[in-house]
Formats: C-alpha cells, structure tokens, sequence
C-alpha cells in the first residue's frame, strides 16, 4: 500500500451532516465483483442529473471548474456512516481523494480508510467552516497541507493540530499490510487457537 | 475486578496487545454474503492467501438475489449473477458452508445466524454487513466490518480493533400497546442523534429489553449502527437460552450443558460502570416515524415533521432533506399519503413482525393503486408463515408474498420502488435513493406500516388495534 506522508491538494467543501456511505457510492453503481472501477460512480446521486446517467450535475461541488481536482473532501460530523461498503473508500481513492476533513467519522467507514490508504482526518465542525471559507476565496491558489507524521493540517496561513489513534497513523504513514503484519504473531494466535477450542468444545462440535 | 459484559467478552477473545496500541480479538465465527464476500473471496484467491477455520465461516444468498417466485441466478440487478456465482464458487472452492440460492435455509444473513443457532452467546462474530450488530441480541459480540477486515478475519483467525467504550442504554418501564422494539430505537437515534452512539458498545439493558422477545431484540440491536455505535449487545437470559435449545448449529449433549453453564455467567457484574449511562423510560415512547433521510429524523407518529428534538447540528440538515422527502416544516407526519408500503428486512421480517402485521392486516385490504410487498426474513420464516396461514392474510390484503432475501431494503440496480415514491418500510435506512431512483422512504414498525397499508396514509397503529 502506499505510505501516506504529506499531501497537497485541492479541498471540495461538502459541508453536511451524515454522508452515508450509499450517497459517497450509491449500491446500483457497484457493477462488478472488484475493487476497481468504483470513481466513476463517486457520489453519483449528486453528481448526475439522473439515476445512472452520467450528464453532470452542475451545482455539484466536484463538477465545478475550481474544484475539478479536489484531492481533499471537507464534510460535517458522521461521514461514511451507514453500509459497511469497502466500496466507498474505493471510489473515493480511485476518483483520487487522499484525505475526508470532518468532525466525525462511520467506525466501519474510517477503519476502511485506513486499509486503503486514505486518511480520515478529524477536526472541529468550526474549524472546517473556517478552512472550507479560505479555500472558496480561490479553491486553485488556496491549497491545503496534510502533514501526518506532524499531525498537522495547514490552510489560510494557520497551523491545526488533529488527533489520530497510533495504529491508524502507523498503518497510513509505513504503509503497512494489516495481514502481514499480524501473520508475523501467527505461534500466539495458534496457541490462542487450540485452547480456545479445548476450552469452549462446543463450537467445535460441528 | 467488576466487570461490564462486553469486557467479559473483550478479555475472553484477547490473543495479545499490539504494540501500536491496538488488540488482537480471536474472531470466532464469520458470515459473508454475496455483495460484499464475494469480492473477498475473489481478493484472497488472488492474493494466493488461504482461509484458517473455513468449518467456521458461513455465506449468504441475500443481498442481490432476487426475490420473485421463480428467481434463479440471473437477477433484475445487471451482473448481479456475477456476485452470485463468485460466492458460490469461493464458498465450495474454500470448503466454507453455503446457504445457497434453493437452499430451504435460505435468507438474509441476520436471520438465518440465528435460526440456526450459529450465533451463541459469548462468541465473536463478524461479517462485512453493518447490520452485524443484530446478533449481539444473543450476548455475542457481533460487530459489521469491510472488505480487507473480512479478509483479514479469514487468514488469520483475528482482528486489530482499538477496544471501543462501553454504554448501557437502560430502557425502563414497560411500552404501551402498538409500540414495539422498532420504535425503541428510533427514539433512542432521535433523541441522542445519529453519531450518539459513536465509538461506543452499547449493551441494552433494563425492564423493557428484558420483557422484548428475542426476535425484539434482534430488532433493538440491528439498528445500534443507525447510531453509530461499534455494536450494540442483550446479556443471554432465560430466553436466549430457550431460543436456541435444539437449532442444528446449536451444542448437543453434555457440550449444551457445558455451554449453557458459561452463558449463565455473561452479564455485567453489580458493581462495574460504563464509560457512559442511557436511562430512556419506556412509557413515554410513542409509536415512531422518519420524516427525513437520516435515522435521526424520527417523530412521534402525532408529531410534526422536522421539530421532534432537533439539537442545533441536526437542524442544519432539515432543509436539504425536506426538499428531498418533499415535505414541509411544521406539519403532521400522520395523514401523509404514500403510494407504497415494504416489509422486509434484518430489521423487522421475522416471524413475530409478520404476525404483527397480518393481526392488523387480517380482514383488510390495502387501498386500491397502492403497491405492498412482504419479504419475509428467511425461507424458513417464510415456511412457517404459510403454516400458520399469514400469507394469505397479506395476498388478500393486497401484498405481494415474496420468496427471501435483502429486496428493496436497497436499491442495487434491481428491485427498486419508482421515482420518488413514497414508502413506508420496516427497513433500516431512509438514506437518499435508498429503495430506488429519489425514493422517499419512511421507517416504521411492521404495526405502523401494515396500518398505512390499510388507510393508505401514514397511520398511528393505537387506532387499529
């Protein structure tokens, strides 16, 4: 995976609450049994005037010419809350999104993040407004920094600080594979194995 | 120490902490279904990495196929039989159990865990469904995961997870007539929001969750996700225990005993305390609805739309989901007219919802140019409906009877209800375009939508009763 150090970009402001994860991929556009081909779909339900269509929505922030190539996503509290699909983070990432800025993050959502790369950043709902105001003056020239290993974000000039669980930062910045990662205790969780089945036999039984 | 359920349960699946500040969970038990399993299997084939346990995993037919009469592997979803054969071939390639498509067994994975008594109290338990939480109804910890997560449950045996805090949700008192679990929890959303629950395991407790039925119960714990929570989980009791005497995945002989012994012991000590208390008295809880397009958006059935509680945060939202239900401020939920009506679901589609339904449905019809469909849960639900006659108390009512599966609880290309009609569903999202193109979807009980069934309108079920 790839390791996640800095980034630059352009941010989209979609300020609202409760982004669930069928609005960032809606199920009808999870055609294929992979984990490609997902961007197209990214927030079809807002970005296209119809159902499956693909003739743009124009108030949609993403199809606006200043923020055509938005990297970073500023959002309100609960984005990605709903299903658990894997696919939102999916599209998000091949649409080329590196960073979800919001007060609050779906469980299943952020830890998915995580698996792929992406990092869910939590900050204030007024810290964002603030943020989300400076990058509307000129969404091109108004970039915004990520800085992970710093835990860091830089806009208009300021410097905000943002929490992050070790193992979440560890994993985006060494960009690890969980798996791997975890077959390296593989005697533990062997002899966890064996006990657990002499232990509790019965749901061994079948 | 005293300890909460859900650290009992923490400590009994701990391998190891991990330096980076996580632990290690022994995951017991894994469902995938076809929507999303399918592509773990695929991505693990390709990845030359092999399933520890596969005697412990278990797949579901129910998030694509389709649920017409006569339904095969070709589905009204475009490529939905991809994901179908995938399952189906990963399973039998990787010796995993199958409830598969003619499969008398066959329904949505929530409620077929339990019919076959595959979800135990005091178990680890995970599938790449948010909607996992359902079986935490059985003592279990049950907890909704992705993609990678499911694949990394499957090669080796655990999982990473930063260990969540812990809640108890208190429901006292005892619920009036025409209020059921459905209506528990939506009051608990709409009260605390939909993010109340964030980075929480709840368990539910007090007079009103005991006194539910364990079917309620699953119905209370299903929806702990619409409140953000890890998981949400019901301490085995008398009942736990009744229910699972005799299923086939449930223990036999002396190994009953055994297991039954060590259940008997799961439940949070006297003295242990969560990092956060929830004390709801249950004889204020009207029957519920949503106005909106978030959990959150639930009312009293004889309250007005977009003023239930609506702390500041939720506020901001109202305006984009009125335009989008096409309703306004300020006016009474009841009485709104729908053009259609679903039961169905890992929420509500169990055998006891659908009795529910039919006592009010039974001798009525629906009215007339209105569409109603019930999906029950499992096939077996759907068997033992028709032996007590409950299907043809919803054919002569006007429903269409349908075989199993997820349906128009989501729309995937599929089954779908049309452009911006008006539904009300047992389901457990109102998300935007959920059961179709600009769908607008109210939850409610199966009481209240076999009422608004009858009259056409959305209807407190008190009056029917």
């Amino acid at each position: 995976m790839d390791k996640f150090i800095q980034h630059l970009g352009v941010a989209a402001p979609l300020i609202r609450s409760n982004v669930d994860t069928d609005a960032i991929i809606p199920s009808r556009e999870m055609k294929r049994v992979s984990k490609q081909g997902l961007g197209e779909g990214l927030f079809a339900g807002w970005r296209y005037l119809q159902a499956g269509g693909r003739d743009a929505a124009p108030e949609f922030v993403l199809n606006q010419d200043a923020y055509r190539d938005a990297s970073i996503i500023l959002s309100g509290p609960n984005f990605g809350c709903g299903s658990s699909r894997e696919h939102a983070v999916w599209a998000l990432a091949e649409y080329g999104i590196r960073v979800v800025v919001a007060p609050s993050f779906g469980t299943i959502f952020a830890n998915n993040c995580i698996r792929n790369g992406l990092l869910p950043l939590v900050l204030g709902a007024n810290i964002i407004a603030e943020i989300a105001a400076w990058v509307a003056q000129d969404p091109c020239q108004n970039k915004v920094l990520v800085d992970l290993p710093e835990q860091q974000l830089q806009a208009s000039g300021e410097a905000f600080n943002f929490e992050i669980e070790p193992w979440a930062k560890r994993m985006l910045v060494e960009g690890l594979d969980a798996i791997s990662l975890t077959q390296t205790r593989w005697q533990t969780i062997d002899r966890f194995h064996r006990h657990r089945q002499s232990l509790r036999p019965w749901l061994y039984q079948h | 120490m005293a300890q909460t359920l859900f650290e009992k349960l923490w400590q009994e699946h701990l391998v190891e902490k991990q330096s980076d500040g996580t632990d290690l969970i022994y995951i017991d038990r894994v469902f995938l279904h076809e929507r999303t399993g399918s592509i773990a299997l695929s991505s693990l084939r390709a990845d030359g990495r092999e399933i520890f346990c596969p005697e412990q995993v278990f797949c579901c037919m129910d998030h694509i196929v389709d649920t017409y009469p006569d339904r095969s592997d070709e589905t009204t979803m475009p490529s939905g039989r991809d994901f179908i054969v995938a399952t189906r071939e990963g399973a039998h390639e990787a010796g995993l159990t199958l409830f598969d498509l003619d499969d008398p067994r066959q329904g949505i994975v929530h409620v077929v865990s339990p019919e076959q008594g595959i979800v135990q109290p005091g178990i680890t338990l995970v599938c790449p469904d948010s909607h996992t939480c359902t079986q935490g109804a059985f003592g279990a910890l049950a907890w909704g995961i992705g993609s990678s997560e499911a694949e990394h449950a499957l090669v080796t045996k655990t999982l990473r997870v930063s260990k969540p805090k812990s809640m108890r949700v208190s429901f006292e008192g005892v619920l009036a007539a025409g209020v059921s679990a459905k209506d528990m929890i939506l009051h608990l959303i709409a009260r605390f929001g939909a993010s109340g629950g964030s980075g929480y395991v709840l368990e539910f407790s007090g007079s009103a969750v005991a006194d539910l039925c364990m079917e309620g119960r699953m119905t209370l714990c299903n929806m702990a996700v619409e409140f953000s929570a890890f998981t949400g989980l019901i301490a085995p009791d008398h009942q736990t225990i009744d229910y699972l005497r005799g299923k086939p995945y449930a223990p036999v002989g002396t190994l009953w005993d055994d297991a039954v012994q060590y259940w008997q012991q799961l439940s949070t000590d006297k003295d242990a305390t969560f990092d956060r208390e929830i004390v709801i008295d249950c004889t204020d809880i009207e029957p519920q609805v949503t106005w909106g397009t978030s959990p959150e958006h639930a009312i009293p059935i004889n309250g007005l739309i977009a003023t239930a509680f609506g702390h500041e945060a939720q506020a901001s939202g109202y305006d984009k989901a009125l335009e989008y239900m096409g309703l306004t401020a300020g006016q009474p939920i009841a009485g709104q007219p729908i053009d259609c009506v679903f039961i169905g679901s890992c929420t509500n589609a169990r055998i006891s919802d659908l009795r529910l339904a039919a006592s009010i449905l039974r001798g009525n019809k629906i009215r007339p140019g209105m569409r109603a469909i019930c999906v029950p849960g499992s096939m077996q639900v759907k068997a033992q409906a028709e032996t007590e006659g409950l299907d043809r108390i919803f054919i002569d009512a006007g429903f269409e009877w349908r075989a199993s599966g997820c349906s128009m609880c989501f729309f995937a290309g599929g089954e779908h209800f049309d452009f911006q009609q008006r539904v009300v569903s047992t389901t457990n999202r109102n998300f935007e375009s959920r059961q179709g193109p600009q769908t607008r979807t109210h939850l409610a009980s199966p009481a209240t939508v076999a009422a608004s069934a009858v009259t056409g309108v959305i209807t407190d079920p008190r009056e029917m009763l």
